[in-house]
């Protein structure tokens, strides 16, 4: 039968929450973490997220029935309590996937984390997970290639890739910067990296930085018989300079770029990832401003969402933090996300904090970047956390080698090689237990892993993590 | 704190090329080489056999010796092939693969015979 029209302000849970839906195979599904104002209920406060970031707007409108709206309005279908907090509880939202443009990570989050969070009702919303359906994960481009893809074309096996940021991160002439890549490369390192800052400052203009670098890449890779890499940040001002940027690195056979995607934005990401893809060229994904998002345990954007968004819009590394080093990451936490950057298909499991099921079908995985104040001390540590399928990259711990970055990689090559080669005969179980045996074994025939051991021993990053999972209180 | 040393490292110095998995540790021990072929087999990845002139170790495809030993799990089979690959190419780097069927890639994949390199 058809509806009537009626103006005015209707309870939002009249219309969004229904707690016996459902959830449909298509459905995208949300998981939100609510602080809602004093006195406002719960379910009116799940239906309001739900119908604001869908169909609903404050009032009703004529035009409402000109649709069909029960049929495209988000569904508030669950509420639980929040571990460990009493003034927040979940809410589980499903949207019929007609509401986003096919492979547009773009437009899923601007309904997803648009207006709603500044919406008055709440004190804070954090959009803690998304379960992307199957059918919406195959309209997505991707990362440019993928894991398996990206060992073939480097000839790396058996092991993580090693890399290095080149430091001090601002201030370089291109020649000297090439000249710190060149020695980190020559040492034994897979990777060397622009810090995401750089881009194409007066001191060091883009171009003659990748001629510089292309040209350390070549001489070292004669030197060692491997192949090598630098991720060349293309990220920039508009499209076209970052496209430029890209084209010229093909030109010169640069096997791999970077991007910053959060900064650099979804759209720009998602055009260069499929450029990637067309023009043969890995894509290294940098996270800058994803701690503005997703560090406040009550407000923001979960990592583990970004890092879906990510794989969607496309990229073949991405940061995941290090758990051991000198930046924020919950063990169990990290491990979770990590699972979400690799696997195809991941369970729910809320002791990692993952609240669905994901499907990523044949889309290809993400490698996972360890940075930020590792040495090789943590590194049976990363290796028993990340597997072979990991960058491991050490900034402070190659340059800040008393004998200079080619001394410094091959101290990070030696013991990762060192690593790997006891937990292929003893197991990973027990390998950080047995590490600083295995590190002072292989010292014995490395001067440079022996001096990298006696230069960082002492240095420990043990400060407790802002934002834990969800632990029960009582 | 020890003296600083230079990287010894030169395009004209052979000992500088490398070739990728282990080729930083010294040249593994047989006992040593039996643990990585244990590791391939526990694995579930068939181990493959491939050399090449050190000269020419840049390039992706080295040599196939026979084919990989599809389903082989016997450790002194694997390890008696690839004695045979070396005995019969003595002056080629001989490298070990475990082929992950499921990955469609190389599991892993290392040098266990060394050759001369020259420059």
């Amino acid at each position: 039968m058809a509806k009537t029209y009626q103006a005015g302000v209707k309870e939002y849970r009249e219309t969004y929450w229904m707690p016996d839906y459902t959830p449909n195979e298509t459905d995208l599904l949300a998981c939100f973490k609510i602080t809602p104002q004093p006195g406002v209920p719960r379910e009116e406060a799940a239906a309001a997220v739900a119908a604001e970031s869908s169909t609903g707007t404050w009032t009703t409108v004529w035009t409402d029935l000109l649709t069909d709206l029960d049929y495209y309005k988000g569904r508030a279908y669950a509420i639980e309590d929040v571990p460990g907090d009493d003034e927040c509880f979940y809410a589980f939202i499903a949207y019929p996937f007609d509401l986003f443009e096919e492979g547009s990570v773009v437009n899923v989050f601007t309904s997803l984390v648009g207006n709603v969070f500044g919406f008055k009702a709440l004190r804070a919303l954090r959009l803690e997970d998304v379960r992307f359906p199957i059918a919406y994960v195959m309209t997505c481009n991707g990362p440019p290639h993928g894991i398996q893809v990206e060992r073939d074309k480097l000839n790396k096996y058996g092991r993580a890739l090693l890399g290095c940021t080149i430091k001090p991160k601002l201030g370089l002439s291109a020649k000297n910067y090439g000249r710190a890549v060149y020695e980190c490369l020559r040492g034994g390192l897979d990777f060397t990296k622009d810090d995401e800052n750089v881009n194409s400052q007066p001191f060091m203009r883009w171009r003659n930085r990748f001629e510089f670098v292309m040209d350390a890449i070549h001489k070292a890779e004669r030197e060692t018989g491997e192949r090598k890499g630098h991720y060349l940040n293309v990220t920039a001002p508009t499209p076209e300079e970052m496209y430029k940027r890209a084209e010229f690195a093909k030109e010169l056979n640069a096997p791999i770029i970077m991007h910053d995607y959060l900064t650099g934005g979804f759209c720009a990401n998602t055009g260069l990832a499929q450029w990637c893809r067309d023009n043969g060229v890995l894509l290294h994904i940098h996270r800058a401003m994803h701690a503005v998002l997703d560090r406040h345990p009550r407000h923001g954007i979960h990592f583990r969402v970004l890092t879906k968004a990510l794989r969607l819009s496309g990229g073949d590394h991405l940061h995941s933090g290090t758990v051991v080093g000198k930046l924020e990451g919950d063990r169990d936490a990290t491990l979770g996300w990590i699972d979400l950057m690799r696997d195809s298909y991941i369970k729910e499991d809320r002791t990692r904090g993952i609240f669905f099921d994901q499907d990523w079908g044949s889309m290809p995985g993400v490698i996972p970047v360890a940075s930020g104040g590792i040495h090789v001390w943590h590194m049976p540590a990363l290796v028993s956390i990340f597997g072979d399928d990991a960058c491991l990259q050490f900034g402070g711990g190659t340059l800040g080698h008393p004998w200079g970055n080619a001394a410094g990689a091959a101290a990070n090559r030696v013991a990762l090689e060192a690593c790997v080669e006891d937990r292929n005969k003893n197991g990973a179980e027990g390998l950080e237990k047995r590490g600083g045996d295995v590190l002072r074994g292989a010292a014995k025939n490395s001067p440079e892993l022996a001096s990298a051991m006696e230069t960082w021993k002492e240095i420990k990053f043990e400060f407790d993590t802002v934002d834990k999972l969800d632990v029960a209180h009582k | 704190m020890s003296e600083m040393q230079d990287y010894a490292s030169r395009l004209s110095d052979p000992a500088s090329r490398k070739f990728e998995t282990f080729s930083y540790l010294p040249e593994l021990s047989p006992d040593a080489i039996r643990a990585q072929v244990q590791y391939i087999c526990d694995k579930g990845w068939n181990p493959a056999l491939e050399h090449v002139e050190p000269e020419n170790a840049f390039d992706h495809y080295w040599y196939m010796w026979k084919l990989p030993m599809f389903g082989e799990t016997d450790v002194d089979s694997i390890l008696a092939e690839a004695e045979a690959c070396h005995k019969a190419n003595p002056n080629h780097h001989v490298r070990l693969v475990g082929y992950d069927n499921y990955a469609q890639s190389q599991g892993t994949a290392m040098v266990v015979f060394r050759g001369p390199i020259k420059v």
